[in-house]
């Protein structure tokens, strides 16, 4: 793609210092990442002197020689159990350059926080101990770094004293490494022999390896070639921020995520299609005439234009891609594994929207790149899945922009990070989908009915009585001349929802089919009773924000001890002798509900009772 | 004006603008962390050019403990009409009403009363969801490990073992109610960097930074400054006046004053590319004990 980049020279870089390298360190447990990095923060004189007299005061009580491992570990724990638990940034300068280091840990439940290295690094050093030589964390962190777009790396041979600096030790472990990465998308290769212990070919270029023509490490990292090809990629600017201080001024605030942009540059919001001319930018705080990729801007333009956070801004020739539907590997944060169909908080640039992954297509074997079937992603697994998002966005390749095609995925109930994602491709352009419009809408078909359609959500543990107060709420509407229909777990079971079981996984797909036939039902005019355990949070919300105005949570309260006892089923009773699995309150959870329009406590009340406090709820609403 | 900034100092600086904009449009109550050191001019003059032509879309808060030096003060009102910005000031009246002070109640209770706790008392107060910090990685060794969007519970504890992992640009900034987060805009930002920036874009400091004769009296291995008259000389030690500056800035019976003659940005910079001890090596709350400062984070520390 010819991009303009005629006027776009960075007037920043005319008086070039030293630029930043952000890089990463990985391998396993005992390679010596610490050390590593400690000896080059020592031969680069890099360490306060009081830090150094505090490591030689502890290595003396300890009567052992001085450990620059422990200049880069620092929390309690993990120095009492010699791992480093999370990621340790670290700033240091040689004569030349800026560094900011990334140590990432090797033990295998932390990859994650490697991932989270990888993600902000444009350079990777792994690391290998020369007597045992590659070795499954190895490969596995190769493929992280390849997968999160770290496109340079060092291949850091270590311990090369312990096996007498052989030359053909060292270049066999470096045949083995590209022979293996040859597929994975690197830029650049190196592989240094080194002691990262005795400081070997890291700032002095060792005697011991005479054998060796390449460049020390700090050599490399000094001049490895990072040129910014964000500035020739297609323009991209999320939208932070909307400023408004007075009237005359209206600016939209963001960080160039690709490309240039200067004052009578066409711009357009992607999605809107809506186009106008810059008029002026704002950058560092001052007025300028150009900008390019990485800086922070404020842009107005020249005829006020739609938009806001969440959009995006590109040239009008280069467009991202709009879509609600997308192909993407994700790497998988959090202990409770992925589910399919469970809606997850999306966040792409400044956009957040709800999401849900519709198929697991593979999982990556990161130890050989294979794709392997999976019905499940574990924490530290990659996946290759396909996600339906409930908005389009504006998205890109991550294999074209790291920024403009990267996500997290967010849990909606605990709210943690739980997934993080990279766009492959585009499944659906939101602009293929036209809703067809038909003559006779939701109004009219609520006019005829002369009442007002709604959605009653019961949920509640098994035998909590749902069915019972949802037939007779039934009854009791249909006498008033109500249009109802009661979707019922059981019933739908042995139908729509037949290929079902009591997986978590198939429980989410039976709440989201559920819920897309009560949608319609509702459509429909009809007063639709859904009477489902629903046990997670997570789903119910997401019928709710489905359903929307429509929908009222109930929640048939009844303690876990009287649904067993009333045991209707004789479930319990086969679920306590181990005969059913996945049993809801046995060893399945039920998530309480938060906020529900109705609760029912069954054990207070007789059920046409409770009955009629839902039909007094409805004509309150006004539904009928 | 750009054309002093080195390219690294440009790509620091609009980081910090793209973490301070994200704030601004994530929280509901954001407050801006002021302790009026050379950190805080920094995320000041940051957060100046983030929003520029407007103001800053949230308050600056400083917990005064009623022991920072009387310059410090004087800078922080100045600063504030200077650049059209609101202040906020807290103090724990709690601990002023128990007479807790830097020299009869011990620096780990001094520090915990006066500034974790007043910390708290001032967010809850002001029911803010997230706060704004100076704090950069480079300082001290548990801080390195911090996220630059920090996550704390209802009860401002920080658990370094479960955070949230920053990917990319991507910051994660979900809250349920009573939650809250301290954000770091110069995270990545070191020493070095904050003066060359400070020389480089004319930021006004504390002129406790330069070099000056001052009256100080040498306690416990540090030079502390007779900022006023609560601070007593002990038996047998003496005042005198001498060539001093600070590298940081705290309260004054807990900050140690350097032997200097840096007496401008320049004299600093030349001072700092030379220096070889760490910067809060004079900060006398940072070595309470072994591992202290990871312990008082968890507390609520910032």
């Amino acid at each position: 793609m010819e991009m303009v980049r005629a006027t776009s020279a960075k007037p920043s870089t005319a008086d070039a210092g030293p630029g930043l390298l952000r890089f990463l360190t990985c391998g396993s447990v005992d390679d010596g990442k610490s050390t590593l990095i400690g000896r080059l923060l020592y031969d680069l004189e890099q360490v306060p002197t009081d830090q150094l007299a505090s490591l030689q005061k502890e290595a003396k009580a300890a009567g052992k020689d001085i450990d620059l491992a422990f200049l880069l570990d620092g929390l309690e724990a993990e120095q009492e159990q010699g791992i480093t638990i999370d990621v340790a940034y670290r700033y240091f300068r040689s004569p030349k350059r800026s560094f900011i280091v990334a140590d990432a840990p090797g033990h295998e439940q932390y990859t994650r926080k490697m991932a989270t290295g990888a993600s902000v690094s444009d350079l990777a050093i792994l690391l290998v101990d020369a007597r045992k030589g590659l070795l499954t964390q190895t490969r596995r962190h190769a493929l992280i770094v390849s997968h999160f777009g770290t496109r340079h790396v060092v291949l850091a041979v270590n311990k090369l004293d312990l096996v007498d600096y052989s030359q053909e030790v060292f270049e066999r472990i470096e045949r083995e490494f590209r022979e293996f990465a040859r597929d994975l998308g690197f830029r650049s290769i190196v592989a240094i022999p080194v002691s990262a212990l005795k400081g070997d070919n890291l700032v002095q270029r060792s005697a011991a390896t005479s054998w060796y023509n390449g460049p020390t490490l700090i050599g490399h990292l000094d001049t490895v070639d990072i040129e910014s090809e964000r500035d020739a990629l297609p323009f991209r600017m999320p939208v932070q921020w909307v400023s408004r201080p007075n009237l005359d001024f209206r600016g939209l605030a963001g960080t160039l995520r690709g490309g240039t942009l200067k004052v009578g540059d066409p711009v357009m919001v992607a999605g809107s299609g809506k186009s106008t001319i810059v008029a002026r930018i704002i950058s560092g705080g001052a007025d300028t005439n150009a900008v390019t990729a990485g800086d922070a801007a404020m842009i107005s333009f020249r005829d006020e234009i739609d938009a806001s956070r969440g959009d995006v801004l590109c040239h009008p020739q280069t467009a991202p891609n709009v879509a609600d539907q997308v192909a993407a590997h994700v790497l998988w944060l959090s202990d409770a594994p992925m589910i399919p169909g469970r809606s997850y908080l999306l966040k792409c640039g400044s956009r957040k929207v709800p999401a849900e992954v519709t198929a697991l297509k593979h999982r990556i074997d990161v130890n050989s790149g294979a794709h392997i079937a999976a019905t499940a992603l574990n924490s530290n697994e990659i996946g290759f899945v396909n996600l339906a998002l409930t908005a389009p966005i504006a998205i890109d390749a991550f294999a074209e922009n790291r920024d403009t095609g990267s996500f997290i995925l967010i849990d909606r109930m605990t709210n943690a990070t739980i997934g993080a994602g990279m766009i492959s491709f585009v499944l659906r352009r939101a602009s293929n989908i036209h809703p067809q419009k038909l003559e006779v809408d939701r109004a009219a078909r609520s006019a005829l009915k002369r009442h007002k359609p709604a959605v009653l959500w019961f949920t509640g543990l098994s035998g909590a009585g749902k069915s019972t107060i949802a037939s007779h709420v039934e009854r009791k509407l249909s006498e008033a001349g109500v249009h109802t229909y009661v979707l019922d777990g059981d019933n739908l079971r042995g139908g729509l929802n037949h290929d079902l079981g009591f997986t978590e996984a198939d429980r989410v797909e039976n709440v989201r089919r559920t819920t897309e036939v009560a949608r319609l039902f509702a459509d429909a005019g009809i007063v639709v009773l859904v009477s489902l355990i629903s046990p997670y949070r997570a789903e119910r919300l997401a019928a709710r924000e489905r359903i929307k105005d429509d929908f009222f949570e109930v929640f048939v309260d009844t303690p876990i001890a009287l649904c067993k006892q009333r045991d209707p089923k004789g479930l319990y009773a086969k679920a306590e002798r181990g005969e059913i699995k996945n049993f809801t309150g046995i060893d399945a959870p039920y998530e309480t509900p938060e906020n529900p329009e109705l609760i029912l406590k069954t054990a207070e009340s007789d059920s046409e009772v409770l009955a009629d406090g839902v039909i007094a709820y409805l004509r309150k609403k006004n539904i009928f | 004006m750009r054309s002093k900034l080195t390219p690294r100092l440009v790509q620091l600086e609009a980081e910090s603008i793209f973490i301070l904009r994200e704030v601004a449009a994530e929280f509901a109550r954001p407050v801006m962390l002021y302790s009026i050191g050379k950190d805080s001019s920094v995320i000041l003059h940051l957060a100046m050019k983030a929003f520029y032509p407007a103001k800053p879309p949230f308050p600056l808060m400083h917990i005064d403990t009623t022991w920072k030096f009387r310059e410090m003060i004087s800078f922080r009102d100045e600063t504030a009409k200077r650049l059209g910005v609101e202040l906020l000031v807290h103090t724990n009246l709690d601990g002023i009403r128990d007479n807790i002070n830097p020299f009869d109640s011990g620096s780990s209770a001094y520090t915990r009363v006066m500034k974790t706790e007043a910390l708290k008392q001032a967010l809850e107060a002001g029911g803010y969801d997230a706060a704004i910090g100076g704090a950069r990685r480079d300082e001290e060794k548990s801080r390195a490990k911090e996220r630059v969007f920090s996550f704390r519970s209802s009860r401002h504890g920080w658990d370094p073992k479960n955070q949230r992992p920053e990917l990319w640009n991507l910051y994660n900034c979900q809250l349920a109610a009573g939650e809250s987060m301290r954000v770091f805009p110069i995270s990545n930002w070191t020493e070095l960097d904050v003066w060359q920036y400070i020389h480089a874009e004319d930021i006004p400091v504390v002129p406790l930074y330069f070099a000056k004769e001052r009256p100080v009296v040498e306690r416990g291995g540090a030079l502390l400054m007779l900022d006023d008259e609560r601070m007593k000389l002990l038996p047998g030690e003496t005042a005198q006046n001498r060539l001093v500056r600070f590298r940081t800035l705290g309260c004054y019976p807990l900050t140690g004053a350097v032997e200097s003659g840096a007496a401008n940005l320049d004299d600093i910079l030349a001072e700092l590319t030379e220096a070889r001890t760490s910067e809060r090596v004079s900060r006398m709350i940072d070595h309470d004990e072994k591992a202290s400062m990871e312990r008082k984070k968890r507390e609520g520390y910032f």
